[in-house]
């Protein structure tokens, strides 16, 4: 028996392999291929776990990702991050009619466990399988996300972490990075310096960074999104996701997610969803790849935007995201900042759901594709909603009204009411035309 | 000019276990070719058809030689050039 008393199931992997050559390596802490540098990937026996899942069984299990865990490539039961995904997938009536969109959905991982983003997922894979690899310390490169939860799930597992973030983050993403007690380095320099500097610290030194020689593993926690989706929806794939791109791996994972689910017996249709990446304009490596029809993204070296979680220039499955938005049938797009705080407005206006600038971005994207006619307003959409807006209040302090000052008497109360109520549009236009900039 | 070529731990051993070669090259390219010619196992793995694969990065002095003239990009003397993969992050 597991933590929730389900029963233990045994391990799926078969080793890993080239994403390019195929080649085949066992399973080690190690993200390249020795050959030609391609990334490697998780290998499974999808054989044995067809035979060894089936809806019913796991509808039984506890709701959150390790429902879900023949996918995952670990060897023994998850010892880190027990709690993570299980979030709501929400039907959006609201943001929907706004958008144009019949049959709207957000997948909510903004209330992620522990740290309030998908990366919960990830980390939870990673750091379970560096537990499995017997490694004492642990790190990651990160723009503030992942730093938040490697640290709150390294602290809970009694592991030492090393996070290696831009020095010019949101204050709030370093402080819940540092309340954990992890040892923060605020480097001098973009995501991708940051990066380059972590992969050499990992070779020097040997540690578990979850997203350079853990990658393989953590990578595929992102899968768990996209089973529960399919599983919120009556175990059927959406006919469009929207995703937030950033490293670009989430929304390969998640298409990966609905194909093996159909390989494995728990969907009826073969998956035909189409997929749609979203990046901002000040960073936008994947989508000007897409736009542009070039196979290899052009690298950017400063990006400029207020979505500093997605601001990676030289995205490390920039083109695998670019080769299956293509291939899908989907699209690419970026918008200003502009667009990027009106969706984090809209969709807390609409839906009641504080996102970071990563989602408003996501429903931006969504907009704007489907006045380009590249989204269909038929159908069902899911729009992928990443991480938490509390995280990033700077990005949209000044575009909220602030609160009415009142003395507190009932007079003044009333004064002002009877104000808002006769010009309730006054209110709202200053709203919107502080945020437009008009 | 003596640069030094830094090579990532699992390509050791195409290098003959060191972790740095020192060549003499006046750009990028150049000393890649060096490096090739003194550990051809190094070829394969770096170049496909005569140009860079896509999944490794080169810098020199810790920035990207894409930012820079590419392979043509000139070295000087005690540059330190470090290749690096490039699936990592994100």
């Amino acid at each position: 028996m597991d933590h929730w008393g389900n029963a233990v199931a045994e391990s799926f992997v078969k080793g890993m392999k080239c994403r390019v050559c195929g080649k085949s390596y066992p399973v080690s802490p190690n993200n390249f291929c020795t050959d030609d540098f391609g990334p490697l990937e998780m290998d499974y026996d999808y054989e044995s776990i067809r035979e060894a899942i089936s809806r019913s069984k796991i509808e039984m299990r506890t709701w959150n990702m390790w429902r879900y865990r023949e996918f995952l490539p670990l060897d023994h039961e998850p010892t880190v991050g027990l709690h993570s995904g299980g979030t709501p997938l929400i039907k959006a009536t609201r943001l929907g009619k706004a958008l144009g969109f019949d049959d709207l959905y957000l997948k909510n991982d903004a209330v992620n466990f522990p740290t309030l983003s998908f990366k919960d997922r990830v980390v939870a894979v990673a750091l379970s399988k560096a537990k499995e690899f017997g490694l004492k310390t642990v790190g990651c490169a990160s723009t503030g996300n992942l730093a938040n939860s490697v640290a709150a799930n390294a602290a809970a597992a009694g592991l030492e972490s090393y996070i290696f973030v831009p020095a010019d983050l949101e204050k709030a993403k370093i402080l819940g990075t540092s309340i954990f007690g992890a040892k923060v380095y605020g480097v001098h320099g973009t995501y991708d310096e940051v990066n380059r500097l972590c992969t050499q610290v990992a070779f020097k030194f040997g540690w578990g960074f979850v997203n350079i020689n853990l990658r393989p593993f953590y990578a595929e926690g992102s899968k768990s999104m996209g089973f529960e989706i399919a599983e919120q929806l009556g175990w059927q794939t959406p006919d469009q996701v929207v995703s937030p791109m950033a490293g670009g791996a989430l929304i390969g994972k998640v298409h990966k997610a609905f194909q093996e689910a159909y390989k494995c017996g728990l969907l009826n249709q073969v998956p035909k969803t189409r997929f749609y990446g979203a990046q901002a304009t000040g960073c936008n490596p994947i989508t000007d790849a897409v736009k542009t029809n070039r196979d290899q993204h052009k690298p950017v070296k400063k990006p400029n935007t207020i979505c500093k979680s997605l601001a990676i220039g030289d995205p490390a499955d920039g083109f695998f995201a670019a080769k299956l938005i293509r291939d899908s049938g989907g699209w690419g797009e970026d918008v200003s900042d502009e667009e990027i705080r009106e969706g984090m407005i809209e969709l807390a206006e609409y839906e009641g759901v504080f996102a970071e600038t990563a989602g408003g971005t996501t429903v931006a994207v969504a907009r704007n594709l489907l006045q380009q006619g590249k989204l269909s307003p038929h159908g069902k959409t899911v729009l992928l909603i990443t991480g938490n807006g509390l995280k990033t209040q700077e990005a949209i302090m000044n575009n909220i009204e602030p609160p009415t000052h009142i003395a507190a008497t009932l007079d003044a109360f009333e004064a002002v009411h009877v104000q808002n109520q006769e010009f309730p549009s006054l209110v709202k236009n200053t709203n919107k035309g502080n945020l437009l900039g008009v | 000019m003596s640069v030094r070529v830094h090579i990532p731990t699992p390509l050791r051993p195409n290098a003959g276990g060191q972790a740095i070669v020192e060549v003499d090259a006046n750009t990028v390219g150049e000393s890649l070719a060096r490096l090739v010619e003194i550990h051809p196992a190094m070829g394969g793995k770096l170049f496909e058809n005569g140009n860079l694969r896509r999944f490794v990065n080169i810098y020199v002095n810790d920035e990207d030689i894409r930012y820079l003239e590419n392979l043509e990009t000139q070295t000087k003397k005690d540059d330190e050039i470090a290749i690096i993969p490039a699936v990592a992050g994100g």
